[in-house]
């Protein structure tokens, strides 16, 4: 009897799982570090325009959004299908920002106060009056660097 | 083990967002109205108008806003004022057309919109004329220093430069704005 025979024919070795748990802690590393925790949950639909010419948003603490669109289906009851303003978790009047932006930025840190950025995360079937009446908010209390938050893409595809 | 990394994963691909975050950076323009009144040459104004219906008047023509881009870009770059005038501007190679602005220093974007206007319409627009502002800007840069403008910003804008590479594309950044300053003005908006 040869110590090198063959083997029989038609059997196929059984995949090694060893290495499963490495993947799946690559994975999850992955997602660890990619994930950013939502902070509010979203009552508006948001359906960001699109345009080519961004610029990225770095630095997340240096950040106040608001959002802007229409009511989703189980708002739309109580606040209609005109396009509303959301702060944090709330709707808002556009009287209310002002004072929302004073309140977000005395909680930021005495240096970084005057380097904030709002973030204006509007849905693109919204209209531009209100946005008009956000901005005249955000120069009454100075807070005049705005950020148009779009999504990457070719701005043509807004206008179909 | 892997249970337990398996639940981890399962939380984490539930709660991610990938976000997108990012956007078109606005200046709005201070509220106080300034000490004393600046008189501007209307020829160194490019006007935009948007109506409720998304169409679009620049300089009391119609045009579509495909074509903003090169209108804005040619209005920039004009370079109207005469040689050895304090406006002159060497490096333009626009059409140095008299009638139209006298340099990238003096060019005025004057933005109108309707309140009726849609959101994307506005942001479309807005896009275009940062484009106009981008495209001349990575020319100058692509002369001066070999590389485009919107790269050397964002690598500028980047956490992960160091330092000294940083104070060395400041300059050169600063450099390029100076020579296109982003004029871009927004008037409130009207009612009819």
């Amino acid at each position: 009897m040869s110590k090198f025979a063959k083997k029989k024919d038609g059997e196929v070795p059984a995949v090694s799982t060893a290495s499963l748990p490495d993947i799946v802690f690559m994975l999850l590393f992955f997602f660890m570090t990619v994930t950013v925790m939502k902070d509010s949950t979203l009552k508006v639909e948001n359906v960001l325009p699109n345009a080519n010419e961004v610029k990225k948003l770095e630095k997340k603490d240096r950040v106040i959004y608001i959002y802007v669109g229409k009511p989703t289906r189980e708002y739309e009851k109580v606040y209609g299908t005109e396009p509303q303003i959301q702060l944090n978790d709330k709707f808002a009047k556009p009287s209310e920002v002002g004072d929302y932006i004073l309140m977000e930025r005395a909680k930021k840190p005495q240096e970084l106060q005057n380097v904030l950025t709002t973030a204006l995360k509007v849905d693109k079937n919204a209209s531009m009056g209100l946005i008009s009446d956000i901005k005249q908010e955000l120069r009454k209390v100075n807070a005049l660097k705005v950020n148009y938050t779009t999504y990457e893409g070719d701005a043509f595809r807004n206008l179909q | 083990m892997a249970d337990i990394a398996f639940l981890l994963l399962i939380f984490f691909l539930v709660t991610t967002t990938i976000e997108t975050d990012a956007g078109l950076d606005r200046m709005l323009p201070p509220i106080e109205p300034p000490d004393q009144d600046v008189v501007i040459k209307q020829k160194n104004i490019f006007q935009v108008n948007i109506n409720k219906n998304g169409q679009l008047l620049a300089d009391d023509e119609l045009i579509e806003i495909s074509n903003l881009r090169e209108k804005a870009m040619a209005f920039l770059d004009n370079g109207g004022a005469p040689q050895g005038s304090p406006d002159y501007c060497s490096y333009c190679k626009g059409a140095r057309d008299a009638s139209s602005s006298d340099s990238p220093a003096k060019a005025i974007i004057s933005l109108k919109n309707d309140r009726e206007t849609k959101y994307a319409t506005y942001i479309t627009v807005q896009n275009e004329l940062v484009g106009a502002y981008n495209d001349l800007r990575d020319r100058e840069a692509q002369r001066l220093y070999g590389k485009k403008f919107v790269d050397m910003e964002a690598e500028y804008l980047n956490p992960e430069t160091s330092d000294e590479v940083k104070d060395e594309l400041k300059e050169k950044v600063q450099r390029i704005q100076e020579l296109f300053p982003q004029k871009l003005s927004e008037a409130e908006t009207t009612t009819n």
